[in-house]
């Protein structure tokens, strides 16, 4: 049996007479009809809610948009205020960058060391698993931003607990050198998503690898770094885009336990809150537009160059 | 990666390791399970027990259960939480429903039909896939202002009966793309149209797809802050996390137990879904990389 595209098929037996007399319209329609009728919901949300939405942010960004009256042309005014005199946007790029550059990497390095013990056929894997993954499913809810705020209050759990070693803990909170840190370790804490990729991207590695590594002698480390590591790459490279990604889109968090402000000294200023404040603080639309297409290109860029650059260090089978 | 590879007991790898060893790893893990999981106890305790110990002991234990804090949340605001659980549910309930059915109609057009432009229509969907939404947000506000849907729940819901989540469309493709053609074929033979298709033959075959769809919608609208926080303003129609908020904020009061108890509440419905979909939650992660 001859396997035939499905559109193109449904017409074949019943219409045929009628295509010589049908017109091109109606003939396209009949080719591809069901295919367009099917995508018509995804059509109207894609020009509607995704890429009109998009374009028209493009245009209020050059605009003085307010919200409450019509947008005027302001050129690259939004832009050039942005780069040249916005310390909080400065401050907001270097908080969202501290908070990439330190939690993905601590995350997925989590992630990586307990999928390795995991991963030597140990009884009771599942439970562990169950375990570590449940931190990351909660997450992202803002009854867990509510608990960390607890938990790293002055008075709070955790200063308790380091009571009993002796130490005596600030308030990390609303200490402008440890708040961003208490978030950076709610992101960390779940590492268990990125954990279960590694998890089964362990177990697609060939079981003889290791077998031939130990017969030519290779120690444990030697084959981690040499078999291990290397054919993981391009897990490695999946979860650090991913959570990448992630990170630079974070929002909650911050805007719970700061209250919504980014405080303390706006230490805590994920660039999200910051475009959140001047959209819907302070009604500066057309600046907000340009702050949304600022982190399209910084993402965009940040994906281009991982990909440029995965091909000297990612390994992909032939 | 198939789900064979994830569910498949892994051989040991060195059977002579030595049971000190094996010890000592698993010493690790349940000291770092421990660490994982205090947290979470310690809400749960905080919860339950006496409002002023709360912040007086480490312990998870408490040293008497109540439920009575529960009470004082649930009427901790002005609005009860009950309406809050309400809102939260309704507006989950028809996200998902709006996500699986707008998603899977795109999806089987994309894995299964041929039309003129699919395969650029589809490199435009997967060019969505990492557009953040922020890029699109104010538009969107403009408009549903405009259309008067502010303070009600339609911006939060419409969307998704609009296919706007690119991510699940993906993902249904993918699967859809390995259930085997023949069967189309011999229902189309058997006089079944192209909807029919779709709602007979493929809609069944997906059930775990959908329902992996379905869970993360589910759990990714429940927990969602930033849409019910532009959208709704009028504490009746606040979702739960939208709930917790205010609560945090108006915990000058202080009652630490009834906003813990109502932090727990809210995370129960996700907790239900790890425990009796772990393994499909799991497995979701693993073949698509799903972020939570």
């Amino acid at each position: 049996m001859t396997v035939r595209p499905l559109g193109a098929d449904s017409d074949l037996p019943i219409s045929g007479r009628t295509a010589t007399a049908a017109s091109p319209w109606r003939l396209f329609w009949r080719r591809n009809g069901a295919g367009y009728a099917f995508l018509t919901p995804w059509f109207v949300g894609f020009f509607g809610l995704t890429i009109g939405p998009a374009l028209i942010s493009l245009y209020l960004s050059f605009t003085d948009f307010n919200l409450l009256q019509s947008p005027h042309w302001v050129g690259d005014a939004n832009y050039l205020r942005i780069f040249t005199a916005d310390a909080k946007f400065m401050q907001a790029l270097r908080v969202t960058f501290f908070f990439a550059v330190v939690s993905v990497p601590l995350k997925l390095a989590f992630a990586l060391a307990i999928a390795m013990l995991l991963n030597r056929g140990l009884k009771g894997l599942p439970i562990y698993r169950a375990i570590f993954y449940l931190p990351s499913l909660l997450g992202a809810s803002v009854a867990i931003a509510v608990l960390w705020r607890e938990l790293f209050a002055g008075d709070g759990v955790i200063n308790q607990l380091l009571g009993y070693v002796g130490i005596t803990g600030p308030s990390w909170i609303s200490n402008p050198r440890y708040a961003l840190w208490t978030i950076i370790l709610l992101a960390v804490w779940q590492f268990g998503s990125p954990m279960v990729i590694f998890l089964a991207g362990l177990r697609q590695i060939p079981q003889d690898l290791y077998e031939a590594a130990a017969i030519d002698g290779a120690s444990k480390a030697r084959q981690f770094w040499s078999v291990t590591l290397p054919l993981l790459t391009p897990v490695i490279f999946f979860n650090a885009i991913i959570q990448g990604i992630d990170a630079f889109k974070s929002f909650t968090p911050a805007f719970i336990i700061s209250g919504g402000t980014g405080n303390p000294i706006n230490s805590t200023l994920f660039y999200t809150l910051y475009l959140y404040q001047e959209a819907f603080g302070f009604f500066r639309m057309g600046n907000a537009a340009a702050l949304a297409w600022i982190l399209l290109i910084i993402i965009a860029v940040f994906t281009g160059i991982s990909f440029l650059t995965s091909r000297y260090w990612v390994y992909y089978d032939e | 990666m198939t789900s064979e590879a994830i569910a498949r007991p892994r051989p040991p790898r060195s059977k002579g390791r030595s049971p000190v060893a094996s010890v000592i790893i698993h010493a690790l893990l349940i000291i770092a399970s421990i660490a994982m999981l205090y947290p979470l106890l310690w809400m749960l305790a905080a919860a339950l027990r006496p409002q002023q110990e709360i912040f007086s002991t480490t312990s998870i234990i408490p040293s008497s259960i109540s439920f009575e804090a529960f009470g004082r949340g649930w009427n901790g605001l002005q609005v009860s939480f009950g309406t809050f659980f309400t809102n939260s549910i309704i507006i989950s309930v028809l996200c998902v429903i709006g996500n699986l059915a707008a998603c899977s109609l795109t999806a089987f057009a994309f894995a299964r039909l041929k039309f003129w432009g699919k395969n650029f229509w589809f490199a435009l969907m997967l060019g969505t896939l990492m557009l953040p939404y922020q890029v699109t947000l104010i538009p969107q506000y403009v408009l549903f202002k405009d259309l008067g849907w502010v303070n009600t729940f339609l911006p939060l819901v419409v969307p998704k009966y609009l296919a706007v989540d690119s991510f699940f469309i993906f993902l249904m493709v993918q699967f859809f793309r390995g259930i085997p053609r023949e069967l189309d074929e011999a229902a189309m033979i058997d006089g079944c149209s192209t909807f029919q298709i779709y709602y007979k033959i493929m809609l069944p075959l997906s059930v775990p797809v959908l329902t992996t769809a379905g869970i993360f919608t589910f759990i990714f609208t429940w927990d969602d802050f930033f849409g019910p926080l532009i959208y709704l303003n009028d504490m009746k129609n606040y979702t739960v996390t939208l709930a917790l908020r205010s609560f945090v904020d108006s915990t000058s009061q202080s009652d630490y137990g009834g906003l813990f108890a109502m932090s727990v509440l809210a995370l129960i419905p996700i907790f239900l879904f790890f425990l009796f979909f772990q393994r499909l939650l799991i497995e979701g992660i693993a073949t698509t990389g799903m972020k939570r």
